[in-house]
């Protein structure tokens, strides 16, 4: 017997409403609540029904990001890509306006894709709980906060009660031991993750990542590994608060300042799982053998090196991939001509990304048959990469640089890769027809993506960082 | 939502495993603001060709729905996005069960929400299921148990709340607004906490 506790159990407990019976889940209390238009409208339609209101619009928040365009307004009017789209948008600041909900709209500075925008604004807090209409609300455990997807149902019940009925979850540590290799990126810790997981070995788990590899990442690092979370099954990942976390946050419009802050940071880095808190399963990588890492197939766990050749399938399934990809087992995925190059979401949206992305590009030319799309991850990305002039690194470059919202990475603003195409994607899914029918995906990170751009053909981004390509 | 008992019905067979949620509905129909009129909608790419007109070799496209309640699909089936529209899609479109060797969290939880039972078998049992396509199958949620032919039943968990919901037919929010009282409590000790 011992009291020693995860992280995830001490968020856990401080937010049990009732707790679980063998009979009946738990219900928990939820800090924050995302919203975004396209999860949202049946479930204000049920609880209106039901003649109910938001139990706390004060910790409800929204924002425009899946079907909105990233093409600017032309004389004041959205590109939308349909009418539904547009509704859809419009229902949710009508819904917005009725409940008295914080609304991250058209024109307001903070707008950003949904998990780009909550860190962002200090919303997301370690010790809390954050749920959203979307599967890759895990982005948020990287401050140590317990946040997953809900289904809209779901969404409904928050948006009601301001809880959710749970079960506690099984636990996973995920050590990535050992120092990161120069051009290895937290994308490619999350691809190295999850092809060591599989794409269902997290089901039913809540992982913690934890390891020397796993501190050397900054704060975008961090999201961005727990933001692929899901793609191993898990619903959650969580990284406990260190100095990083605090100073990350710090000064953020929605965390208290001056000595509060300072207690609340004292408080937060006690979260941090106890010496000899047992884990229902542990896993441990090599951190310092981890390599530029992007996809072969059609699940964001087939993952590889870049340069190691395509494995031998293991299922049909893996067949139909390779088959759907035109990759050949044995062969190679670095020859085949890139037709598109997206760099954004909320994987890789952020400033490190487009930071890491530019310096492959400066001074350099995206190849003419490739069309490169640059999607910050919100306006405050959007902001100061400009302020740093990367804009006009991607532009000059030949990319197209683009308002922010999610764009390619789930394809229904119309922005999308066509069919037969091949992109390298910063984003999180590589799944058929994931970013436009027929499109064929590999899931890379930022410097990947852009070393791709210029090469033709996905490429070590250390083939123009000057380092030693061993892989 | 209806109330689900017990069933019976010919099962339709796809054994690809991770059929995830975009495969179910494509994201580019997710612009509705309504829950109903998906069916139409399921696999939409697997069903049809780029200009819209129907592929006659989809399987989707040839069975009667109405006689196919069950879904025998691969492993990790519904992996991917939260979105509750694959459940609402795959129930408008018919079916009522879904049966594979796992299946994911969100998608569990949503479908159990909307009247879809998410069953999940063993291996042989699977193996059985798709060497037999076609055949009548029961799925029966008093008893906890699918049964075939002459087989032994095969008895499959289902978290016993969502469970007791759904063989009920109601729907959870009620029962959690009717906690009302704790939450009102528990929101009080907070903030004098923080005070
Ligand atoms: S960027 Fe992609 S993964 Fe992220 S919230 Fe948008 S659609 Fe979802």
């Amino acid at each position: 017997m011992t009291s020693a506790r995860t992280l995830y159990e001490k968020v856990w407990s401080r937010h049990v409403v009732v707790a679980e019976t063998e009979a009946t889940p738990g219900v928990m209390y939820v800090d924050l609540h995302l919203v975004h238009e396209v999860t949202s409208p049946q479930a204000f339609t049920e609880i209106e029904a039901r003649g109910r209101t938001v139990r706390r619009p004060d910790r409800t928040f929204a924002t425009l990001d899946h079907s909105t365009p990233t093409l600017p307004a032309v004389d004041g009017e959205r590109p939308y890509v349909t009418a539904e789209a547009r509704s859809q948008v419009e229902r949710l600041e009508a819904n917005c306006a009725r409940h008295g909900i914080d609304l991250a709209g058209w024109g307001s500075p903070d707008r950003g894709v949904v998990h780009v925008m909550g860190p962002e604004l200090g919303l997301t807090q370690p010790g809390m709980t954050v749920v959203c209409g979307d599967s890759h609300t895990a982005t948020h455990g990287a401050f140590g906060a317990l946040a997953f997807g809900i289904g809209t149902s779901e969404v409904g019940h928050v948006l009601a009660t301001q809880c959710l009925l749970q079960r506690r979850s099984r636990t996973m540590r995920v050590t990535v031991d050992g120092t990161l290799a120069p051009g290895v990126s937290g994308k490619d810790v999350a691809l190295a993750v999850i092809a060591e997981l599989g794409f269902g070995g997290g089901t039913g788990f809540v992982i913690e990542y934890a390891g020397q590899a796993v501190r050397s990442l900054d704060m975008e690092g961090r999201m961005t590994l727990c933001n692929m979370s899901i793609e191993a099954g898990a619903r959650a990942g969580m990284i406990a608060p260190d100095a990083v976390t605090i100073d990350w946050l710090r000064g953020r419009k929605h965390v208290p300042h001056g000595a509060a802050y300072e207690a609340l940071a004292t408080e937060w880095l006690a979260l941090a799982s106890d010496a000899g808190a047992v884990f229902d399963q542990e896993i441990v990588l090599d951190g310092s053998a981890i390599r530029p890492m992007a996809t072969w197939g059609t699940t964001p766990d087939a993952g590889a090196p870049i340069g190691s050749p395509v494995p031998q399938p293991r299922s049909d399934s893996d067949r139909k991939a390779l088959a759907y990809m035109g990759f050949e087992a044995g062969g190679t995925t670095t020859t085949q001509a890139v037709d598109v190059v997206f760099i954004g979401s909320c994987t890789n949206g952020r400033l490190p990304d487009l930071r890491a992305a530019a310096e492959v590009l400066r001074g350099r030319k995206v190849d003419p048959r490739v069309r490169m799309l640059v999607v910050p991850g919100s306006e405050a990305v959007r902001r100061d990469a400009e302020a740093e002039g990367l804009h006009h690194v991607f532009t000059e470059a030949g990319a197209e640089w683009r308002i922010p919202g999610c764009s390619m990475c789930i394809a229904m603003n119309g922005d999308v890769v066509g069919p037969g195409q091949l992109a390298v994607s910063t984003s999180n899914r590589n799944f058929e027809g994931r970013q436009g029918k027929g499109a064929r995906t590999i899931l890379a990170s930022p410097a990947t993506a852009a070393a791709s751009a210029i090469a033709g053909v996905l490429t070590d981004p250390r083939v123009y960082l000057g380092e030693v390509v061993d892989a | 939502m209806e109330p689900l008992k017990t069933l019976t019905s010919h099962t339709l067979v796809l054994t690809q495993a991770n059929i995830d949620t975009d495969q179910i509905i494509p994201a580019r129909f997710l612009t509705t603001t309504e829950t109903t009129g998906l069916g139409a909608k399921a696999f939409y790419d697997w069903r049809y060709e780029a200009d819209g007109s129907p592929r006659p070799e989809a399987v989707l496209n040839r069975i009667d729905p109405a006689a196919h309640r069950i879904l025998v699909a691969g492993d990790n089936f519904g992996c991917g996005s939260s979105r509750e529209h694959a459940p609402w899609a795959l129930h408008d479109y018919g079916f009522r069960a879904v049966v594979s060797t796992s299946i994911a969290d969100i998608f569990t939880s949503n479908a159990l929400k909307n009247g879809l039972l998410p069953v999940v078998v063993d291996q042989a049992t699977w193996d059985d299921l798709v060497a037999h396509p076609e055949q009548a199958v029961t799925i029966d949620l008093e008893a906890n148990e699918l049964r075939r032919g002459n087989h032994a039943p095969v008895p499959f968990a289902v978290e016993p709340f969502a469970r007791q919901c759904l063989l009920d037919g109601v729907d959870t929010l009620g029962w959690l607004l009717n906690h009302t009282p704790a939450i009102e409590a528990f929101e009080h000790a907070r903030t004098t906490e923080i005070a």
